[in-house]
């Protein structure tokens, strides 16, 4: 897995992804600066491709920091309740402010998604028995804990269906204006880069790291810092994309480690380029309607989860 | 030389480790012996800060061990512990690499090139450095780690329990491998040994701890005898000397 190929892979699907659309745009429309179709190109074609990509990167880095950090290659937002968490995040953020802004709802979706991440990795850390599958179950429950006390308040409030708005991960509402609060994964994945090797140290354990002369707590706390914040700005645009940062992190540590100075990149280009193609097939397979990128991710995702349990190697 | 002194830790009201003072003298292999639950791994974990003391102090080399940074701790100490589990997919050449993260911070030099290139050709790591851990013995995973703290390059290497698991070759490789630590680059090696014969030996020193206490502290040929080792471990054990060395045959005592 060459970072040429990935970098090429995601320059062709994106290329791919501009021109795919329920309105036919071709390059050559992109002449006239005036035309219907460079202002849907500008205003919704473009902006879906960064979201995707930025969503698609964020993410799997997010799972692969908290799979470094928590030694288990099964924990990712989606199996350690902070997507949850982050919806709940919202949940409050609506009832606590009528009409609450983006950045009221960002501020509050984060503390909720960074302490929940906590909480569940207090949990890890009393829990005796580390078992590889139990924890993600463990995982798992805590989020459909959280997530059925969001529903409880949601029904009571009577805004159910706003919240299943953030359930479903969905790229056909991203347009001009709507996307812009997932630049913040930008800076974030650059300081995730120049944490790399420091996560890698903190994965060995505490022992490891404090022999080395790493503040263990402090990078794991920063490294959970990271996570609510790319989850909470993930959620807050597109909505809840499950098991992208389960797959990518494994598949790209199967071929080269865990080194993450080495494969955070390769991370980031894979899981841009594999949300690329699930949006794309989306809305080609049923066009001219479209398939939400949640199911896409599901599906196709949760098939390749399969096959890498199935394929007898312990990854975990 | 490392002065641990007074030193106690306590779990509640029982005390693990209780005001315990040992010289670790240089250029030396002091081995911890000493029954199950003696608190030789605490005391360790104490001397190289991975764990808090209560109370009393360590010093090394007249510095005070808790006004030492960290960073410049572990260019000073290093220590291995057994891990458990070990998940992380990371190459021979890489683990060793990290050896010079107090120095590098992860960005490796020409000179960090050359410590690890030789750690791995000190450790006849060479030929695999490109394998990942998860896929070697457990008698080549121990030598990649030692091979990782001799690209630290520290004055002191603490080793807790290294030979648990090993067969009687690797543990024997382990052991002279220590010994050329101590011989060829001046190292001083202190090391928690179970098996006294190991300790016999191979040490220059052994201290021996019981129920949290230094019960028997000097050179090897003092600690080896009958009497010593019945204060130690309440077992009769007869010393035999074959070929130089001290052998305790335990096993029908």
């Amino acid at each position: 897995m060459k970072k040429r190929y990935l970098v090429l892979a995601v320059i062709i699907l994106s290329i791919l992804s501009l021109f795919v659309g329920v309105s036919s745009i071709s390059p050559t429309d992109l002449l006239d600066f005036k035309s219907e179709q460079t202002e849907i190109f500008l205003l919704s074609r473009v902006p879906r491709l960064i979201a995707i990509i930025l969503a698609g990167a964020g993410m799997s880095i997010a799972g692969l920091i908290m799979q470094q950090l928590s030694r288990n290659k099964f924990v990712s937002p989606t199996t350690a309740g902070t997507l949850d968490a982050t919806r709940l995040g919202i949940l409050v953020s609506m009832l606590l402010f009528a009409n609450a802004s983006t950045i009221e709802k960002m501020v509050v979706a984060f503390a909720f998604a960074l302490a929940g991440t906590l909480l569940f990795m207090q949990i890890l850390d009393r829990i005796k028995f580390k078992d590889a599958i139990f924890i993600p179950l463990v995982g798992l429950m805590f989020g459909n804990i959280l997530s059925s006390v969001t529903t409880f308040f949601a029904y009571r409030a009577n805004v159910i269906q706003n919240m299943s708005a953030w359930l479903q991960g969905d790229f056909s509402m991203i347009m001009k204006g709507r996307f812009e609060l997932l630049y913040i994964s930008i800076p974030v994945i650059i300081i995730a880069y120049i944490y790399a090797n420091r996560f890698t140290v903190a994965g060995m354990g505490e022992d490891f790291s404090k022999n080395l002369g790493v503040a263990y707590k402090r990078i794991v706390n920063i490294g959970l810092v990271l996570v609510a914040l790319i989850t909470t700005t993930v959620v807050l645009t597109v909505g809840m994309i499950p098991f992208l940062g389960l797959i990518i992190p494994n598949i790209v540590s199967i071929f080269q480690g865990d080194h993450l100075q080495k494969t955070l990149p390769h991370t980031a280009l894979l899981g841009a380029a594999f949300l690329l193609i699930c949006d794309i097939l989306g809305r080609v397979i049923i066009f001219p309607y479209e398939i939400s990128i949640s199911l896409m991710v599901g599906v196709i995702g949760s098939a390749i989860f399969l096959f890498m349990l199935f394929r007898g190697k312990a990854y975990a | 030389m490392i002065k641990v002194r007074g030193l106690s830790k306590f779990y509640g009201e029982k005390a693990v480790v209780e005001k315990v003072d040992v010289d670790i003298h240089p250029q030396k292999i002091t081995s911890f012996i000493g029954p199950n639950g003696a608190g030789k791994s605490t005391l360790l974990s104490m001397v190289s800060r991975l764990i808090d003391i209560d109370s009393g102090e360590v010093i090394i080399d007249e510095d005070r061990a808790k006004d030492i940074p960290s960073s410049e701790f572990a260019k000073r100490v290093s220590i291995l512990k057994q891990s458990n589990f070990m998940n992380v997919r990371l190459t021979i050449r890489e683990l060793v690499s990290f050896g010079r993260f107090p120095y590098s911070k992860g960005r490796l030099n020409e000179e960090d090139e050359r410590f690890v290139d030789q750690a791995l050709q000190y450790m006849n790591l060479e030929e695999f450095e490109h394998r990942y851990l998860d896929e070697l013995s457990g008698g080549q995973r121990q030598r990649a780690f030692i091979a990782m703290v001799i690209a630290q390059d520290t004055e002191y290497v603490l080793l807790d329990e290294p030979l648990n698991n090993l067969d009687m070759k690797h543990s024997v490789q382990i052991m002279k491998i220590l010994q050329k630590l101590v011989e060829d680059l001046g190292k001083t090696v202190v090391i928690v040994l179970h098996d006294i014969n190991f300790a016999s030996v191979y040490s220059d020193r052994i201290v021996a701890l019981k129920d949290g206490r230094v019960v028997k502290d000097g050179p090897t040929e003092e600690i080896i005898t009958t009497e010593a080792l019945q204060d130690i471990y309440d077992m009769d054990i007869p010393i035999h000397e074959i070929d130089g060395d001290r052998i305790g045959v335990y096993f029908k005592s």
